[in-house]
């Protein structure tokens, strides 16, 4: 990945935190641009995708209720949906942009990375403007000299889903 | 404004229309503000949710400040969050645990029976001043059918279980399926539709939009093996008007339930432990009746504003108008407090599924009411129309459910109270019985 050596330190190899922000960047980016097959490819296949609700941000989707809990199964009919014309809610697509900073890598554990960002997305649609505000918690994986995702856990600063109506977009 | 004419209601042509103008005036709000929310029970919150003696839960109710405390006596009460010396609120979190709530302008203080136990530099008031009459204030009324709590603003409101009328039954079907009680489950969706509130009691009744609405969630559920004739005839039981506004509408759940009908979805891991909750039902209750709370769903409105769905998950929705156009919408779960982690699961995965607002279903049912509020703007069609079904026995995929809120709707508006909600042929059928 040259670009990434770009951003390298002083002998031109990324630091670990570089590989990660370029990770987060590229995946933001997929989603951006609604490559959602692409994205999906980004995931482990053992892998978990959550969001908790704006009142219980440590929530556990075992015994709590979550706003989304996504195996690999819901979350390629997740999928699915977002690319039917039947997802009333995202047909037509809205327009996002993702701004992610923050990047830290929390800790490494054997092949996994932690890693939080906060993140802002603005989602525009049918003349509403809708910003989701939060921050990620992605569990990475290197497999095969690639990152993947294991476990990605959004937790929302929102209050409520006041603009937004949903979590009809991936986060 | 002129209410009369918002409704006809015309059982001879079989046409039953609501002027739009009911989602769309603001003097028709305040009105309802009035007339609907000052007048009903209405729901505040399940027991479970103030377990334990100082448990309190901050909510608003018709736009008040509420909250609700169990006391260190144990007792659940319901105050106006309102500070009783200059108004501030005196309750400023959402849920927690207290022996005493302090306001923190002037640092009164009251304990968590309402009582005011502490007011700093008390000599400075004259002797008019009594500091026992000082107390939180409680709304008018406060009642408890069967760990749901409800509220009334109106003093002179009929008893909780007339008023719950027909809606007494489901309610019951609801909570006898627990053993030990039901629990609210920790955790709740909070979302806005721009929308009037009314749309989100229609959509929560109507089976008719189900499956064309909600497309994408069938097309998930028979990926995972359930059979789409299943889906094809779900929605073809009675609906119900059950007196006083509420209604029902039932049908057959199509990917079994926790309580209790096993389902390969569930996994082999559960079957027995499904087998013995329902054999446990049929000693209590049964065969019939646990037929009518293990393999039937339903969609229960408690008038005005409260959705029971009790499917494979149970949940609990409530929403408020804002304005006209935007309503604040809460959603909980429901389950029995003794239930196996394993089945939780399950209703939860369900509820993820189906009914939050991260779901596959909830979203596109906030897509198609914000839709036709925003129809509502083009103003050449004066007239929704709610007439299905009318002619015939109608069932879920009818509109009859949705007739019966809004006939009582309209009765309390133009202030006549209670008034028959059901249709016609119903009506002519009991009374050829009595």
């Amino acid at each position: 990945m040259p670009e990434a050596r770009l951003g390298g330190n002083d002998n031109s190899v990324p630091t670990l935190r570089e590989e990660v922000e370029d990770f987060l960047y590229q995946e933001a980016a997929l989603l951006d641009e609604w490559r959602l097959d692409e994205w999906l490819a980004l995931f482990t296949v053992d892998a978990r995708y959550v969001v908790p609700t704006t009142d219980l941000p440590e929530g556990d989707p075992k015994k709590e209720l979550v706003f989304i809990d996504d195996d690999m199964v819901r979350l390629r009919a997740r999928v699915e949906r977002l690319k039917s014309r039947h997802g009333h809610r995202e047909y037509p697509w809205s327009r996002t942009r993702r701004f992610i900073t923050n990047v830290r890598v929390k800790r490494l554990e054997g092949h996994n990375i932690f890693v939080t960002s906060s993140f802002l997305v603005y989602r525009f649609r049918m003349g509403d403007t809708s910003p989701y505000v939060g921050w990620y918690e992605h569990r990475l994986k290197q497999i095969d000299r690639e990152l993947k995702i294991h476990h990605k856990r959004t937790v929302l600063d929102m209050e409520t889903l006041r603009e937004h109506g949903a979590v009809s977009i991936i986060l | 404004m002129e209410l009369k004419g918002l409704m006809i209601d015309n059982p001879k042509d079989g046409i039953f229309r609501v002027h739009r103008s009911a989602m769309t005036s603001p003097e028709i709000l305040q009105m309802e503000q009035e007339r609907v929310f000052n007048k009903c029970w209405l729901y505040l919150c399940h027991e479970s949710e103030v377990e334990n003696p100082g448990d309190y839960r901050r909510r608003n109710v018709a736009g008040r400040p509420l909250f609700v405390v169990r006391g260190s006596d144990g007792k659940v009460r319901v105050f106006l969050n309102t500070c009783t010396h200059r108004g501030a609120l005196i309750c400023r979190r959402d849920q927690g645990n207290t022996e005493v709530l302090q306001c923190f302008y002037h640092a009164w203080t009251f304990n968590n029976q309402g009582e005011l136990i502490g007011v700093p530099d008390e000599a400075g008031y004259g002797k008019g001043f009594n500091r026992a009459e000082m107390g939180l204030k409680s709304p008018p009324r406060v009642d408890n059918y069967r760990g749901f709590i409800f509220v009334s603003f109106n003093p002179d409101v009929e008893d909780l279980v007339t008023y719950l009328a027909g809606a007494r039954d489901y309610i019951d079907l609801i909570v006898d399926q627990a053993e030990e009680g039901m629990r609210m489950i920790p955790g709740s969706n909070r979302y806005f539709i721009k929308a009037n509130w009314k749309l989100l009691v229609e959509n929560s009744l109507d089976g008719y939009h189900v499956k064309p609405t909600h497309k994408t969630y069938f097309e998930y559920v028979t990926s995972l093996g359930v059979k789409t004739g299943a889906v094809q005839t779900a929605f073809s039981r009675p609906a119900r008007a059950l007196g006083n506004g509420h209604a029902v509408e039932e049908h057959d759940g199509v990917r079994g339930r926790p309580i209790a009908r096993w389902s390969p979805l569930f996994g082999e891991e559960t079957k027995e432990e499904i087998a013995r909750i329902r054999a446990r039902l049929v000693e209590k209750f049964g065969e019939q009746r646990t037929r009518l709370m293990a393999d039937i769903s339903r969609n229960l409105l408690v008038y005005p504003n409260l959705i029971i769905i009790d499917s494979i998950d149970i949940t609990v929705r409530i929403f408020w108008p804002i304005t006209p156009e935007l309503m604040e919408v809460t959603a909980w779960q429901l389950a029995p407090k003794e239930e196996k982690r394993e089945l939780l699961a399950r209703r939860l995965d369900n509820f993820l599924t189906f009914h939050g607002p991260g779901g596959f279903a909830t979203p596109d049912d906030v897509e198609a009411i914000e839709s036709c509020q925003a129809g509502y703007k083009a103003e050449g069609v004066e007239w929704s129309e709610l007439s299905r079904g009318m002619h015939r026995e109608a069932i879920a995929e009818d509109e009859l459910q949705l007739r019966a809120f809004w006939r009582q709707w309209y009765g309390y508006m133009l202030g006549l109270g209670k008034v028959d909600t059901k249709d016609p042929v119903f009506r002519e059928r009991s009374s050829v019985a009595s």
